[in-house]
Formats: structure tokens, sequence, C-alpha cells
């Protein structure tokens, strides 16, 4: 607990580092996850071909795609960023095809059969209505974005992976220990505000629906 | 003055072998309820699908009012058009306020406009606004829903009002009741209306005109009576079921058959009342076990106009089956 006490002001900039490099990676990853799914759902062989691509890139070790990104990104939080964003979007995608297609093509063309143009039916009724799935997405995105983000210590990024880090090359338990204390209680805030969001956009139409 | 017109209209599917709407002409009188009927594949409900172009013709001309809606817009045709199909047509997610007023909302309506209108609709349908605008579709009966369906088409002032089995997936009790409304409302409002089934009972209560469709075509276009009474082909006869006289009975009015008063003699042991409205059918129910009973037809102010015996209505039969032969 000293270790907390005496160092907050360096653990609360790398909370933040690692709170940036989480939430810019989540803003990108789910604009450019929206609108690739909106093409997708347009095709099922698509679909299965860009998320079968996406599955194997989430299979490259992330220490591995860092590296690979180096030359194009250098170092810093920018290459981290962008491997988050490559890890997110087999998540968001498929979240998202999902729940595009959760809204069943009857309501889709009710909507077009009372007066909506193609953009009113999207932001009227097939996001609200796919909202909750998009969540759940988001949510297991940010959890594992916080666990990998810890890799960019490595990287010249900071974020709370430098505790980690730190604490094994100096044989310092109480630096390991509180790294990986404050990375489970990101996730785990992350996860429960998400999942609250979620319950809250789902129930107030759907309950008993 | 024709509502809808439809000129010579085909549509042919890409991956479809057979033409599903094929060469169809006819005209909807503007304030008429017309019902296209037919078994399932028939084409009736491609064919309404055209009138608000959630499908395009292959070829053929559909006029709604002076227009051939080709040179409409799109979501301005739609936003004429009131459209109600089975309950999955609620949003789920909007209030049933919302539902209701989202065509006024589209044609951007000032707000307390909106509001007044959708509370005068739920009015109208008998949904109290106070219990039922903050609600939402999934906490309604299957027969509410319908009702706040019919209420959102209704809301945006339409000229047309396509229906599309609107009553296909509620109970037989809520279904007659809901029927009962419509024509109600109809009564009231004078829309043209356009609905499609599959159920011959729910065409002979609703319509003014019946098109029977067969295969993309029109077999047959006429009132309800003239159908049941000549029917064009062993087809239609045997979907109408034409030879079942009881079914004929429903759409005769008792007016129909009365003799005027005053011409009552002697009070008859037995007397039952029925409204001008009431159908042969009703007066057959009452009158068998009774057969020296009478039936007296009142007004609707409640004065008496004529009476009906059990004569009458066989009379009626025996010209029917004189006919049929």
């Amino acid at each position: 607990m000293s270790y907390v006490l005496n160092n907050w002001d360096i653990i609360l900039r790398l909370l933040g580092e690692h709170i940036w490099m989480t939430g810019a990676a989540l803003l990108i990853s789910t604009l450019v996850a929206v609108p690739l799914s909106l093409v997708l759902v347009r095709s099922e062989k698509l679909t299965t071909a860009v998320l079968g691509f996406l599955s194997v890139l989430y299979t490259i070790p992330s220490i591995a795609l860092l590296i690979l990104l180096l030359p194009v990104f250098g170092l810093g939080r920018t290459a981290v960023v962008a491997a988050l964003v490559i890890y997110s979007q087999i998540i968001l995608v498929r979240n998202m095809v999902v729940a595009w297609q959760s809204v069943s093509p009857q309501l889709m063309e009710a909507a077009a059969g009372v007066g909506m143009s193609n953009r009113q039916r999207w932001w009227r009724v097939q996001l609200p209505l796919a909202m909750p799935i998009i969540i759940a997405g988001e949510r297991v995105a940010a959890v594992v974005s916080v666990a990998i983000a810890t890799i960019g210590a490595k990287f010249g990024a900071g974020g709370l992976g430098t505790l980690l880090f730190d604490g094994i090359a100096q044989n310092r338990y109480d630096k390991i220990l509180w790294g990986t204390i404050f990375c489970a209680l990101l996730a785990i805030v992350l996860n429960q505000s998400l999942l609250w969001l979620e319950t809250r956009v789902a129930s107030a139409p759907l309950k008993s629906a | 003055m024709s509502a809808i017109r439809f000129a010579n209209v085909t549509k042919q599917f890409a991956d479809a072998s057979h033409t599903a709407v094929d060469g169809v002409s006819f005209e909807v009188e503007a304030g008429s309820f017309v019902v296209l009927l037919g078994p399932s594949g028939c084409g009736k409900t491609t064919l309404m699908k055209m009138v608000n172009r959630l499908y395009e013709p292959t070829s053929g001309t559909i006029f709604v009012g002076e227009d051939d809606i080709t040179t409409l817009d799109k979501i301005v045709l739609r936003r004429r058009i009131g459209y109600v199909i089975q309950q999955v047509g609620l949003f789920p997610h909007m209030t049933v306020a919302e539902n209701v007023g989202i065509v006024p909302d589209l044609l951007k309506w000032p707000r307390d406009k909106i509001k007044a209108r959708v509370n005068e609709l739920l009015d109208l349908v008998e949904l109290p606004p106070d219990e039922y605008a903050t609600r939402y579709p999934g906490q309604l009966s299957g027969g509410q829903q319908q009702r706040v369906g019919v209420a959102r088409a209704l809301a945006g002032e339409p000229e047309v009002i396509l229906m599309d089995e609107p009553f296909g997936a509620i109970d037989a009790i809520t279904r007659t009741t809901l029927q009962d409304e419509l024509l109600y409302l109809q009564q009231k409002l004078h829309k043209t209306i356009l609905f499609v089934t599959h159920d011959v009972e729910e065409a002979l209560r609703l319509a003014d005109q019946i098109v029977i469709m067969r295969e993309g075509q029109v077999v047959q276009m006429d009132s309800p009576v003239n159908i049941l009474r000549q029917p064009a082909d062993a087809f239609v006869s045997q979907l109408m079921g034409s030879q079942d006289l009881l079914r004929l009975l429903r759409l005769v009015k008792i007016t129909a058959v009365m003799t005027p008063l005053p011409n009552t003699q002697n009070t008859p042991p037995t007397t039952f009342t029925l409204p001008a409205t009431a159908d042969c059918h009703t007066a057959l129910s009452l009158l068998l076990p009774h057969p020296e009973a009478l039936v007296i037809v009142e007004n609707e102010a409640g004065q008496p106009v004529g009476r009906v015996t059990l004569a009458d209505i066989q009379q009626l039969l025996r010209a029917e089956m004189a006919e049929a032969a």
C-alpha cells in the first residue's frame, strides 16, 4: 500500500495513458466497424470472407503485430492504438453484423412504408433496436483492449504496463501487484458501466415485448 | 373518381418462374372499401405493395388520385398513403404516441399539432391517451397493437389506406371486434381502403367490392352479394362457398325482405325486434325456433318501420335457389 500512497501521481499518469489508448482505440475502431458492418450485411459471402480475415488478424500475437506496425507508426501510443483497433475489429464487426440482422426485415419494410428515407430508417429504427448488441460488442472490445494495451509499455507508449515490466525487471512484486490491480479495476469499471448502459438501452422498450 | 387505378400492371420477380402479378387492371372508387382476396401466392400482397412502391411493377402504370405514382417521390408518396400490416409493423422502441405520430413527425408538423392529432386518434380507436400514450407496443395485447396500427395509418390524413392482412395473427373473437370497429370508422371517415386477406368471411364482412385473384390475375371483381350469387367460375364458387345460402343471408339486410308498416293486423304469440342494419341470417336464427313469430324492424330512432316473417326469408331463399339453378 505504501507504494501507491507514495507514487499516486505516477500511477494516475499511467492510468490516464492507459485510458487514453483504450478510449482512442475504441472510438476509432467503432468508426471503422459501423460502415464496414453495414456493407457486410448486404452480402453473406463477403461477411464470411471478411470475418475470417479479421479472425486471422486476431490470432497474431500482440508483440508480433506491434513490431509489424512499428515501421508505419513508429514507437509510441499511435502504434499501440493501431494494434488495438485491429484486434477490436473482429469483435465489433461480428457483433454489429448480428445487431443489424436482429432487426426484422418486416419492421424495416414497415419503416419504409410509413415514408422514412433510408437514413431515417437507420437512425430511427435500426440503430436504436440494434444498440444493445452493439454495446455488448463494445464492452468485450473494451476489456480486451485494456488487457492488450499493457504491452504498450514495451513500445514507449506508457500505460499501466509500465508498472508490470518495471516490476519484473527490478524484482519489485509490489509494482507488479498494483499494476495488475489497476488494470483489473479499469476493466471491471468499463465492463460494468457498459453493461449498465446496455440494459438501460434495452429495457425500456423491450420489457414484456 | 377513382382513388387508385391499376393499368395493365405486371410484376415478374427476377428469381421466380411464374409471374407474380399478370396484367392487372381495375379501379378503386374514392371512399370505397376494396378487398383483395385469394389463396396465398396469388399476387394480392405484391399488387398492394406496388401501390406504395415497396415493389416496382415490371410493366404497367398505377395511379393514386390523378398522379402516375412513378412521377412522385417515393417518400412523399408513402407519407400520403396509410399502411397497416400485422403487428410486427409497430416500432417496439417507440411509445404508442410516438408510433401513431410518426408520419406527422416525418411531415414536420409542429409538436403541439402532432400531440393533438395523436390524442384524437387514440380516442378514435378507443385507447384513452392518458392510459396508453406512454406505453410501448410490447405492453399491449394483439388487438390493442392492431388499433395502434390503424391509428398510425390514419395520422397523416392519407387519401388512401393499404391494409395487408392486418388481423391475420389475431384470435377469432378479437378479430370480429376489430372488423366491426374498422367498419364503424369507415362509416365516419370514408377513406379509400385497399385491404388484403385470404379470409373469405373477413372479405364478405368488410368489402364494398371484392377483387378475387388467382395466379397473378384478377378473376372477378364485384360486390360480395353479386360474387356469391354469380361466381365467375368454379374457382370463385369454391373459394367463396357460393352454394352456401346461409352465407348469402348474412349479406342481405332484413330491410330487403320486410313488409313495411303499418301493416300489422294481429299480434303474433312472440315478437322480436332488430335494427334495420341487421341481416337476414340473424332474423332466421330468431325465427327458426319460433316459426309463428314476427320480427319487428326498427329504424335508428327506435321506431318500428317493418316486419319480417319466416315466410319472407323462405321466399328469398327460394328466389336465390331458382337463380342458382
